[in-house]
């Protein structure tokens, strides 16, 4: 209990994850109440898609009726930020949730085995670390047919490896401790040993890097999205707004920022959600980090 | 007298990139019931290995080659097979009936947990059906004499922890019991095993001369002194009662008083509990003190046995008598022992020691000498005898 008052306390009291905390709480209400901030019209399907008022292909400046504006294809900017934090917190957390445990498990067997699991584990993630990673999520992207779950599959896929290695080396790192040996001494089970005495002292960095990563992973997604291979269209998505604005980044000769909306605001999402996670990721390491003096 | 521990022909080998290191070559050894076994031997000697083997716990390159480890259980009366039982078998040894005490007391308690939860660990494993009895009668008691309202609306789930725990102390690891205690909430009704087991470690602590156990067991190990930390490692190795304990250096990071100390706890526990113990030391001095026999090692093999006063008096192997002279003493000039100690990718031929042996013969070099009985109890390898 101490360690999470301890914990919380270092937090509030660095500026800086303060401000990152303040900003996913922000988020994380706009999420939670999405229905209410943008609610969906009369007899919308799909809450999840943008509503859109009309075909044209020039946006339209933000008004009473958008506060945001609409972007090309008359969807809704505001309607799409919003809903687009669902998006976001989905993809990102569950992302990051699936390669938590895909990479622990498959990290700690490595670990903590060795031998032979090893070599073919840690062969595996060679061969995954092998390709660039935007290129090969882009490849089972198109693979799958672009949506949001193949998106959020490609990003697993790609992603998994490093956790794998680097909890491996800190389960390599802390297996050769008495302590280990000690519990192995007392007649506990490998599976015991592994999660009562290994992971508890190696999980940390891990954990680190899973909080950095979830901006990432966002940020890859909304470039997946860009690129046309992320949710479908009219999905609200930040990605998607983006590309939606590729043709407005300038506007007309004599009026350059003109559908400076369309670009930004979606934007501006992005660098903040991932601006957040990032800040937060650096405050976890600074307090969990065991070099540091603790009390 | 029977013997606790009958090692023969034990041959530890470790694979490495290098080669094949011959760790323990051909060991026999006895360790007789309730008797303090000292092994003595330079570092690299294979002292710590034969621990590890006993407890069959040889880190991976490493592996028991052949050879054949008999281990006397007294509850049984039988003797045991230590190389041929099942993970699952020699788990329930482990900390159980032979359990062991690491040299380095800050490095064998596990950082994150505090030494109540460590040494409560221990029971939780290996004594699930005796902590189920007396978290039985705990409900018991509660069933009994709970009245009132709040004991009203308790009263449904001590019966049904009452069940829980009866069926936990007729067989440990029942389905029931073993799946609640893996479901969020539910593990709670479970919570009793964990408040009997704390009420043993609190006496465990106290048994080892800790004063105020019940606060040390709430602390974490980077709290303690090293000699609280080796007092709270003894008390988990002597946890189980175990009927051997396998002590590995236990006192060598530890200051000379606390050594000390150490040392008479060493002997009281063996009176008071009649547990036979395996006291693993390269100092000569410790072994003189706690031990009843000692035997001599030098690169995985035995070189001599004996009871602790004919082993000092009358040394018969040229490696124990270079040893006894390699003991640092005021107004003496100290003796080394000329050369390195043996390769341990490529053995010396024949007898180990022969390369520094001030009195090597032609045959040591071909043949490894077989363990001889020179004196009663007292048993040499060498071609001298």
């Amino acid at each position: 209990m101490s360690d999470w008052k301890f914990m919380v306390r270092q937090l509030v009291k660095n500026p800086l994850s303060l401000a990152g905390i303040i900003i996913l709480f922000i988020f994380a209400f706009i999420a939670i109440f999405a229905p209410l901030i943008a609610p969906p019209p009369e007899g919308h399907l799909d809450n999840y898609m943008i509503p859109r008022d009309g075909y044209s292909a020039t946006p339209k400046l933000p008004s009473e009726e958008h506060i945001f504006g609409t972007t090309e294809g008359q969807y809704d900017i505001f309607y799409g930020v919003i809903w687009g934090t669902r998006s976001a917190f989905h993809v990102g957390l569950l992302v990051i949730g699936i390669v938590l445990v895909v990479g622990i498990v498959l990290g700690s067997l490595a670990g903590y085995f060795g031998g032979v699991i090893d070599e073919i584990i840690m062969r595996i993630t060679d061969v995954f670390l092998a390709f660039p990673a935007l290129i090969l999520a882009m490849a089972i992207v198109a693979a799958l047919g672009p949506s949001l779950k193949s998106v959020m599959i490609a990003l697993c896929v790609v992603s998994w490896p490093s956790y794998a290695r680097l909890i491996r080396g800190d389960i390599l790192q802390v297996r050769e401790e008495d302590y280990i040996e000690a519990s192995r001494g007392i007649g506990a089970s490998n599976f015991r040993v592994v999660m009562r005495h290994a992971l508890p002292n190696s999980i940390y960095p891990t954990l680190v890097m899973a909080s950095l990563d979830i901006g990432a992973v966002v940020l890859a997604a909304a470039a997946l999205s860009f690129l046309g291979l992320g949710a479908p269209e009219g999905y609200a998505d930040w990605g998607q707004l983006t590309s939606f604005a590729r043709n407005w980044i300038v506007g007309p000769s004599g009026d350059p920022f003109r559908y400076w909306f369309a670009v930004t605001i979606p934007g501006l999402f992005i660098l903040f959600f991932v601006l957040a996670w990032n800040l937060l990721g650096d405050a976890f390491r600074d307090i969990l980090d065991p070099r540091l003096a603790r009390r | 007298m029977e013997n606790i521990i009958t090692i023969r022909d034990l041959t530890v080998r470790f694979y490495t990139y290098e080669g094949v290191v011959h760790a323990i070559d051909g060991l026999n050894l006895d360790i007789r019931q309730g008797e303090t076994l000292g092994i003595v031997g330079e570092t690299g000697s294979g002292k710590t290995m034969t621990a590890l083997a006993i407890l069959r716990l040889i880190p991976y390159p490493g592996r028991i080659e052949s050879g054949s480890i008999a281990f006397f259980d007294r509850d049984l009366h039988s003797e045991i097979e230590l190389l041929k039982l099942s993970e699952d078998k020699m788990r329930s040894i482990r900390g159980n009936k032979i359990s062991m005490v690491f040299q380095e007391p800050g490095a064998a308690l596990n950082p994150v947990y505090t030494i109540g939860d460590q040494i409560s660990e221990v029971f939780l494993l290996h004594q699930r059906r005796e902590l189920g009895k007396r978290a039985k009668e705990q409900v018991d008691r509660s069933l009994r004499d709970g009245d009132g309202f709040a004991a009203g609306m308790k009263r449904p789930f001590w019966r049904w922890q009452r069940r829980l725990y009866d069926k936990i102390a007729q067989e440990s690891n029942l389905f029931e019991p073993r799946f609640l205690s893996h479901v969020p909430f539910f593990r709670r009704l479970l919570w009793r095993l964990k408040d009997e087991s704390n009420l043993l470690t609190v006496d465990m602590l106290k048994d080892v001369e800790i004063p105020d156990a019940a606060r040390v067991a709430i602390h974490y190990p980077h709290e303690l002194s090293g000699g609280m930390k080796q007092r709270a490692v003894i008390a988990m190795a002597l946890a189980c009662s175990p009927e051997l304990l396998i002590a590995d250096e236990p006192t060598t990071s530890l200051d000379v008083t606390i050594q000390a100390q150490m040392l008479e706890l060493f002997r009281r526990i063996k009176v008071e509990k009649g547990a036979s113990v395996l006291f693993i030391t390269h100092n000569l001095g410790v072994a003189s003190e706690v031990c009843d026999r000692v035997a001599v090692m030098y690169a995985g093999s035995l070189c001599e046995v004996a009871s602790v006063e004919e082993l000092f008096l009358n040394p018969s192997h040229p490696y124990t008598k270079a040893l006894l002279d390699a003991v640092p003493m005021p107004g003496k000039q100290l003796q080394t022992i000329p050369g390195q100690l043996a390769d341990p990718l490529n053995p010396p031929t024949g007898c180990r020691f022969h390369p520094r042996c001030p009195s090597a013969k032609p045959v040591c070099q071909q043949e490894k000498a077989k363990l001889k009985e020179i004196n009663k109890d007292h048993m040499v390898a060498c071609h001298l005898f």
